[in-house]
C-alpha cells in the first residue's frame, strides 16, 4: 500500500479533513470533562492525607499544568517539522497551539495560587514549580509577541519557530537552575510527585480530566487552524469557493 | 577563518570607536541602575551587602540588553549585513566575531566597573572578586543568548521592548549562578566556584550553539 504522509500537509487538504475532524473531538471532550469532573468531585475520598475538599482542585490544577508543558513541546515539534520540510501548516499548526499552551499555563498558575492559599497559606510563593511555570508563561507570551510583531508571514513563522527550538532547548535549565539555586542542594516546596503515590481512584479522575483537556486542545487547536488557514489563503481559489465563504459573500 | 573573524572583530571596534558615546551610555545605565537601589531600599551595610549580588545581576542583564539592539540593527539599515551574510566563510564565524565585538564594548567594561560597584555597597574584598569573576564569564553568556533575540527582532516594529520579552526569560540561568557566586563567596564556609563553574559550562555551551541559532535568524530576517 503506498500512503501519501503529504496528503495533508496542503492547507486545502487539511482544512476539509480538520472540519470532519471537529466533532469527534468535541463531543468526546465533553463526555469526559463530566465524566471527570463528577468522578473527581463525588466519588474521591473528602480528604486526602491532610488536605480537606480543596485538595479537588487537582482534577483542573495538574491537567492543566502538565498540557500547558505538553503544548510547548508540540509547538517546538510543529517548529522543527516546518524549518525542515518547510511545509506552511506545520507553521499554522505552532501557531494555532500557543494561546492554548498560554491559557492552560494561566489556568494552571490560577488554580495553582486558590490551592497555595488553602494549603500553604499564600497565594504566592517562590516554588520552583510555580516560578517555572511562570516563566513558561513569559516564553509562551514572546513567542506570541514575536509572531504578532512581523508583518512578513513567511518571516514570522520561521522567526517564531526558531525561538521556539531555542525555548525547548533553554526550559530544562531554567527549570533546573530554579530548582537548584544552591548546586550543592536542591529544594521544592511542592511534595515529590509519584504517581504510584496517589490513590488510584483520584488518579484515574485526574487522568480522565488530562485526557478531556487534552482532547479539548485538539479541538480548539484545529478550528483555530482552520481559521488561520481562511485568514492566509483568503486569495486562493479554493477557498472562495467554499460553501461557507460563499452563503457569506451570498448574504453581503 | 580566523583573519574573517579577526577583520570583523576589528570593524566593529572601529566603528564603535567612532561613536564613543554609545558604549558609555550602556556603563553609565549600569551604575545609575546600581546606585537607584540604596535610595529606594535603604543605605544600611547589612542590607545593602545582602541586595548587592542580585542588584548587580540584574543590573548587567538589563545594561547588556539594551545594548543588544545595536548588534545588527545599523548593519541591517543600511545593507552591510547582507553583504556580511555572502561571504565565503561561515556565518558563524561572522556570528561570533560581532558578539565578541559587542562583548568587548559592552560586557568587558561592566566586569572592569565592579570595584566601584564594590565599594557602593560595602562589599567584602572576596565578594568584589567573585563578582568580577562571575561578571567575566557570565556576560558572553547574555551576549551570546541575546544575539539570538537581536537577529530574530531585526527590523521589527517595537523591536527593543520585543527583544526584553523574548531574552530575559532566557537570561535566568545566569542570574541565579551569577548572583549565587557572588552570595556564595560572602558566606563563611561556602565556595564561589561551583557556581563559577556552572557558568563556565553555560558559556562553552552557549558559543558552540548560539551563534548557530543567530546566524539562521539572520538568514530568515535578510531573506
Amino acid at each position: 500500500m503506498n500512503l501519501n504522509w503529504f496528503k495533508y500537509s496542503s492547507p486545502a487538504s487539511f482544512y476539509p479533513f480538520a472540519g470532519k475532524l471537529l466533532p469527534w473531538f468535541f463531543w468526546p471532550t465533553v463526555l469526559l470533562t463530566v465524566a471527570g469532573l463528577y468522578w473527581g468531585f463525588f466519588q474521591t475520598p473528602d480528604v486526602l492525607t491532610d488536605q480537606k475538599e480543596y485538595y479537588r482542585i487537582i482534577f483542573i490544577h495538574v491537567p492543566a499544568a502538565w498540557m500547558s508543558m505538553w503544548l510547548y513541546i508540540v509547538i517546538a515539534g510543529w517548529s522543527l517539522v516546518g524549518l525542515i520540510m518547510n511545509t506552511r501548516l506545520s507553521y499554522m499548526m505552532a501557531a494555532a497551539t500557543a494561546p492554548t499552551g498560554a491559557i492552560f499555563t494561566f489556568i494552571a498558575l490560577w488554580t495553582g495560587a486558590f490551592w497555595g492559599k488553602t494549603s500553604w497559606g499564600t497565594w504566592w510563593d517562590w516554588d520552583p514549580r510555580m516560578t517555572s511555570e511562570l516563566i513558561l508563561l513569559f516564553i509562551y507570551m514572546g513567542y506570541m509577541a514575536l509572531q504578532a510583531a512581523i508583518d512578513d508571514k513567511r518571516r514570522a513563522d520561521k522567526a517564531s519557530a526558531i525561538l521556539a527550538l531555542v525555548g525547548v532547548f533553554m526550559i530544562p535549565l531554567i527549570y533546573w537552575s530554579i530548582n537548584c539555586p544552591d548546586p550543592y542542594q536542591c529544594t521544592a516546596l511542592h511534595q515529590r510527585s509519584s504517581i504510584k503515590d496517589i490513590e488510584s481512584n483520584i488518579l484515574w479522575a485526574m487522568l480522565t480530566m488530562t485526557l478531556a483537556f487534552w482532547l479539548y486542545s485538539f479541538y480548539v487547536i484545529f478550528k483555530r487552524v482552520r481559521n488561520i488557514i481562511l485568514e492566509r489563503e483568503k486569495h486562493t481559489d479554493w477557498v472562495n469557493q467554499l460553501p461557507e465563504i460563499q452563503s457569506v459573500k451570498g448574504g453581503s | 577563518m580566523m583573519l574573517a573573524m579577526k577583520t570583523v572583530v576589528h570593524r566593529d571596534l572601529i566603528l564603535a570607536m567612532r561613536r564613543k558615546t554609545e558604549v558609555l551610555t550602556t556603563l553609565f545605565f549600569f551604575i545609575i541602575v546600581i546606585s537607584l537601589f540604596p535610595l529606594g531600599i535603604g543605605s544600611e551595610k547589612q542590607m545593602l551587602m545582602k541586595i548587592a549580588p542580585g542588584v548587580v545581576w540584574v543590573a548587567a542583564l538589563l545594561a547588556s540588553m539594551l545594548a543588544l539592539e545595536r548588534l545588527f540593527a545599523s548593519d541591517y539599515e543600511d545593507g552591510t549585513l547582507e553583504q556580511m551574510l555572502l561571504m565565503p566563510q561561515s556565518v558563524f564565524i561572522l556570528v561570533l566575531g560581532k558578539v565578541i565585538a559587542h562583548w568587548l564594548l559592552t560586557g568587558l567594561p561592566l566586569v572592569l566597573i565592579a570595584p566601584l560597584v564594590g565599594l557602593q555597597y560595602q562589599l567584602p574584598d572576596a565578594a568584589v572578586s567573585s563578582m568580577m569573576l562571575s561578571l567575566l564569564v557570565g556576560t558572553p553568556v547574555l551576549s551570546l543568548i541575546g544575539a539570538i533575540g537581536a537577529a530574530l527582532t531585526l527590523g521589527v516594529r517595537g523591536g527593543g521592548i520585543l527583544l526584553s520579552l523574548l531574552i530575559l526569560p532566557l537570561y535566568i540561568p545566569v542570574l541565579i549562578y551569577g548572583s549565587g557566586a557572588i552570595e556564595a563567596s560572602m558566606l563563611a564556609g561556602a565556595s564561589a566556584e561551583p557556581y563559577l563553574m556552572l557558568m563556565a559550562a553555560f558559556a562553552i555551551v552557549a558559543v558552540v550553539f548560539a551563534p548557530w541559532a543567530t546566524g539562521a535568524a539572520l538568514k530568515i530576517a535578510v531573506e
